[in-house]
């Protein structure tokens, strides 16, 4: 057993001016004196940044989906789910492995059973599977806010509905919640076989080829017409159009979107085109996260259209110097079968090529799942869950529960709905809402809080370190491994002005850094500086038509930094763990994407 | 024939040219750059060490006793015989046709034994380099059939009861370039086996400082299949060896201060020596160990290529990595069934 240990959840300090933060999270997320005894680590990649009340959402529902997939849905034979915990506003996780051989035995035959249904009929259920996923989408586009007015509409009456519209609060706020809970199940669904197809190929891979990176399975396995890439897509598309209907004089760097449009408005029928077109592609391509849909304030294009109107005057001066921003998905898929070909025929014998073949068809044949998912799941329907969270937020504003929309935000789930009773009780009794005197002192106690939480750096990990990893699915399923421990445990020795992660692309470039934590800052990167930041999303891909370099505290080698870097043949460190709290937005760095180490140049 | 040019040598060539001279020939009939030169051939050994009498003087040693002084004896013959007029003839003439006069050339000795532990005492401790005049290469040429009287050698031989009379050495005699860098490369990894890349060493000056291993080379592992460079390590490199400024051998010094820490070679050369090296993979369809050098003018010779051996030898013993399941989905459950691996 190894000796060595992270520091211990019971040895975390309180953070000054933070007092009471447990009061934003369930009971169930603290930390309790036996969790000393396990190995925890810090979620920075679905959750960088401190946990607003609301946004506990997306933990606490994630993980009930997840766990019951493995444990009880597939009975994956040697891990159960993840149990997490909540500390100074940061997701700590851990693993629930199977170690009874006795117990795997036993899980195995409904593994095989229940798994083997699912591969067997891939292509059915997928099919099935998005025609659900539209459906839930539809409903949560579909949920009302109720209105309140003086008095009820003459037709609740004469339709007989039975019920004031006061009643509709609760329910249509507990929709939304499960909703969400059901669109989390169903992005686990199919999710975890689908890695597991993947980790098969992976290993195999690796055993056969040992020198070959992570990024290289991947491209053997990719798919052409992935969703993810269509947001972007879209853009270019938006760009050619401006510059074909000589409309790209109104794209300039820093330009205000609504006057960009308004202009665009003043254009005749070129311009009427363009915002027709654009009308077009924003329902649901611009139903893009900034973020990966686990934070509220992670606005989508659709809600800020900042974003996309940052990387436009980019496109257009690209496609008026001639460039073709198209994704060349013919050229993209050639290659891509050139490179599984030639290495399966490096191959030492007729059976490895024909087991190569079977896992890599089943990669194939999963991977379309893996990679779209997270458009309907986080993107698109995450961003319209959040939507519909903002109109109540609206609603409790209009009563004057609380002082404005975005401060529902600030309410635990429960908490909302005892608001959403309190109005629905003050329009029933024809009394005042008492929630006022209640919540907005609350509200604003939880927002010095969230700003001293900020300023803390959680350890990477808590508690003794951990065994070898050497089983594939729990490796699979915390998206760490053995090297992550070391690099976070040799972390330590390093100096200050060092940090360590993976070489993830090619290169060595020194620059001055932009440290991003909010992905809403994304329009502040200038031209040439190098990108610091917790984790990119496929949202950030415009910002790296700018950029010098990409660092990122979290990810690996198929992290999306590290796929769009080496997409753009610029130096990229990942997995750093802590570049974004020992790097300061100004200072020149040096990233050598060789070594995969960053260096601050006092 | 005492001497032979590379061009009229192939991979068949063996028992005549020895491995590294018939590998030299069979390179350059792949169209590979190889820096000119000729053999001598295992018929001058014959026709000069032969009539010399020493299989009965090494028959007649026992191997438990002390060999030294009676070794240094048969290697002073070998060095002081006077070569049959036939065999200086042919070699003077081979080297005046190489070009000017005291032209730098390499020379080694070239075993025909496919006894590797025998191949390494007779070769790779016989090596002149830089030698110039014809003089001086008729002297490295008797050093190098000397070289299998030495006493590793001539133990060797008693210990394994290897007959005397089958005895010959061929000796390589090649146009030395002036390495800006050099190094080694394997068409697949040495350390892993993977078959999937080229991995190469690179060093300044000439390769004798990397094969030696007085410096720790950069590196480089580079896909065969796409030609990326998947890693790359640039090392510190103290020294390097250069020609002797006084006319002939080489000499080790330090690497100038701003070299050390830069690439030996460039991007580009990397990557027509990964193609060379596929090239003389192809040919001979099977991974090699090769030895290269880069001129100042940027152009890549290759100085040897040998089959590599170690994996090859590995992989012969080792059951395939996987085999094809009855759907494929079973592997999913052999890998996340929770049986260990191999058990």
């Amino acid at each position: 057993m190894d000796q060595r240990s992270f520091p211990l959840p019971s040895q975390i300090a309180d953070v000054p001016g933070a007092e009471g933060w447990e009061q934003m999270y369930p009971y169930f997320t603290r930390f309790q004196p036996e969790d000393d005894q396990r190995f925890w680590f810090y979620n920075s990649m679905h959750f960088p940044e401190v946990i607003p009340a609301f946004d506990g959402v997306t933990s606490e529902i994630p993980y009930t989906a997840i766990g019951a997939n493995l444990a009880r849905l597939f009975s994956f034979p040697t891990t159960l789910g993840i149990e997490y915990r909540i500390v100074n506003g940061r997701v700590y996780i851990t693993a629930n492995p199977v170690l009874d051989p006795a117990e795997i035995e036993q899980r195995l035959p409904h593994f095989q059973e229940r798994a083997g249904y699912y591969y067997e009929n891939w292509d059915r259920l997928y099919a099935e599977w998005q025609v659900r996923m539209d459906a839930l989408i539809a409903e949560i586009e579909a949920v009302e806010i109720p209105v309140l007015g003086d008095l009820d509409d003459l037709s609740v009456v004469t339709s007989g509905r039975g019920f004031a519209t006061n009643h509709l609060l609760r329910e249509n706020f507990h929709r939304c919640i499960d909703l969400y809970s059901k669109m989390w199940h169903y992005h686990t669904e199919m999710l975890q076989l689908g890695y597991g197809a993947y980790v098969v190929f992976f290993e195999f891979c690796k055993q056969a080829f040992p020198e070959m990176g992570d990024q290289m399975v991947a491209r053997m396995v990719a798919g052409m017409d992935v969703t993810m890439y269509r947001p972007d897509d879209e853009l270019k598309k938006l760009a050619a159009l401006a510059v074909e209907l000589d409309l790209g004089d109104l794209f300039v760097e820093g330009a205000d979107p609504a006057k960009v449009l308004a202009s665009l408005a003043e254009r005749g029928g070129g311009g009427q085109r363009w915002l027709a077109a654009f009308e077009e592609a924003k329902d649901p391509w611009f139903h893009v996260s900034v973020g990966d849909g686990f934070y509220h304030h992670h606005l989508s294009w659709a809600d800020d259209l900042t974003v996309p109107f940052a990387a436009l005057p980019r496109y257009v001066e690209q496609i008026r110097a001639g460039a073709d921003l198209t994704r060349p998905t013919e050229r993209l898929a050639e290659e891509r079968d050139r490179i599984a070909d030639e290495h399966r025929a490096l191959l030492g014998s007729e059976e490895e090529k024909a087991a190569f073949d079977q896992m890599l068809g089943l990669c194939r044949q999963v991977f379309p799942y893996i990679e779209s998912h997270k458009f309907y799941c986080e993107h698109w329907f995450t961003t319209r869950f959040f939507q519909k969270i903002r109109g109540f937020g609206q609603l409790l504003a209009s009563r004057g529960v609380l002082r404005e929309a975005d401060d529902v935000f600030h309410l635990r789930s429960v908490e909302v709905e005892d608001a959403l009773v309190d109005v629905m009780l003050a329009w029933a009794g024809g009394g005042t809402e008492l929630g006022a005197r209640h919540w907005q002192p609350i509200v604003a106690r939880r927002k010095e809080i969230l700003e001293a939480l900020a300023q803390w750096t959680p350890p990477p990990a808590l508690g003794p370190v951990p065994p070898a990893l050497n089983d594939p699915a729990v490796k699979m399923l915390w998206g760490i491994t053995d090297e992550t421990v070391e690099t976070w445990l040799g972390d330590k020795e390093l100096d200050e002005d060092t940090v360590r992660g993976y070489a993830a692309s090619p290169g060595v470039v020194e620059g001055v850094a932009r440290v991003l934590m909010n992905v809403n800052d994304i329009g502040s990167i200038r031209e040439g500086e190098v990108l610091v930041c917790p984790v990119t999303a496929p949202s950030w891909g415009p910002v790296f038509g700018k950029i010098a370099a990409a660092v990122s505290d979290i990810g690996g080698t198929m992290s999306h930094a590290a796929i769009v870097a080496r997409e753009y043949g610029m130096p990229a460190v990942v997995g750093t763990g802590q570049a974004t709290a020992k790097i300061r937005t100004g200072d020149r760095v040096r990233v050598d994407g060789d070594r995969g180490i960053v260096t601050v140049l006092r | 024939m005492t001497v032979l040019t590379f061009a009229e040598l192939g991979r068949s060539d063996v028992p005549v040219a020895g491995g590294k001279g018939a590998s030299l020939g069979e390179l350059l009939r792949a169209g590979i750059r190889v820096p000119d030169g000729f053999v001598v051939t295992t018929t001058a050994f014959r026709t000069a060490v032969g009539g010399l009498g020493l299989a009965e003087r090494v028959t007649a040693l026992d191997p438990s006793g002390d060999l030294t002084a009676a070794c240094a004896e048969l290697r002073a013959v070998v060095e002081s015989a006077p070569l049959p007029d036939g065999v200086a003839a042919a070699i003077t003439a081979a080297y005046a046709a190489l070009g000017e006069p005291d032209l730098p050339v390499a020379v080694r000795s070239s075993a025909t034994s496919e006894d590797s532990a025998e191949a390494s005492f007779a070769g790779l401790q016989d090596t002149y380099l830089w030698v110039r005049g014809v003089d001086a290469v008729l002297e490295a040429v008797r050093r190098c059939w000397a070289s299998l009287y030495s006493v590793e050698s001539v133990s060797y031989r008693l210990r394994r009861g290897l007959p005397e009379d089958d005895l010959a050495m061929a000796v390589v005699v090649q146009r030395m370039v002036d390495s800006r860098s050099s190094g080694v490369m394997f068409t697949r990894s040495p350390l892993n086996g993977d078959r999937s890349v080229v991995c190469v060493d690179a060093s300044w000056g000439l390769g004798s400082a990397v094969v030696s291993g007085e410096v720790t080379p950069d590196s480089f592992v580079v896909s065969k299949v796409t030609g990326e460079v998947a890693k790359r390590f640039i090392a510190t490199k103290c020294t390097w060896h250069k020609p002797d400024p006084g006319g002939s051998g080489v000499v080790d010094r330090d690497v100038p201060g701003e070299l050390q820490d830069i690439p030996s070679i460039s991007a580009e050369e990397l990557a027509e020596l990964v193609a060379t090296a596929r090239r003389v993979e192809a040919h001979y369809g099977s991974p090699q160990d090769i030895e290269w050098a880069i001129d100042d003018a940027g152009e890549v010779f290759l100085l040897q290529s040998r089959p590599e051996t170690v994996w090859a030898e590995k992989d012969a013993a080792a059951a395939p990595m996987a085999t094809p399941a009855a759907r494929p989905f079973d592997h999913v459950f052999n890998i996340l069934g929770g049986k260990k691996q191999g058990a």
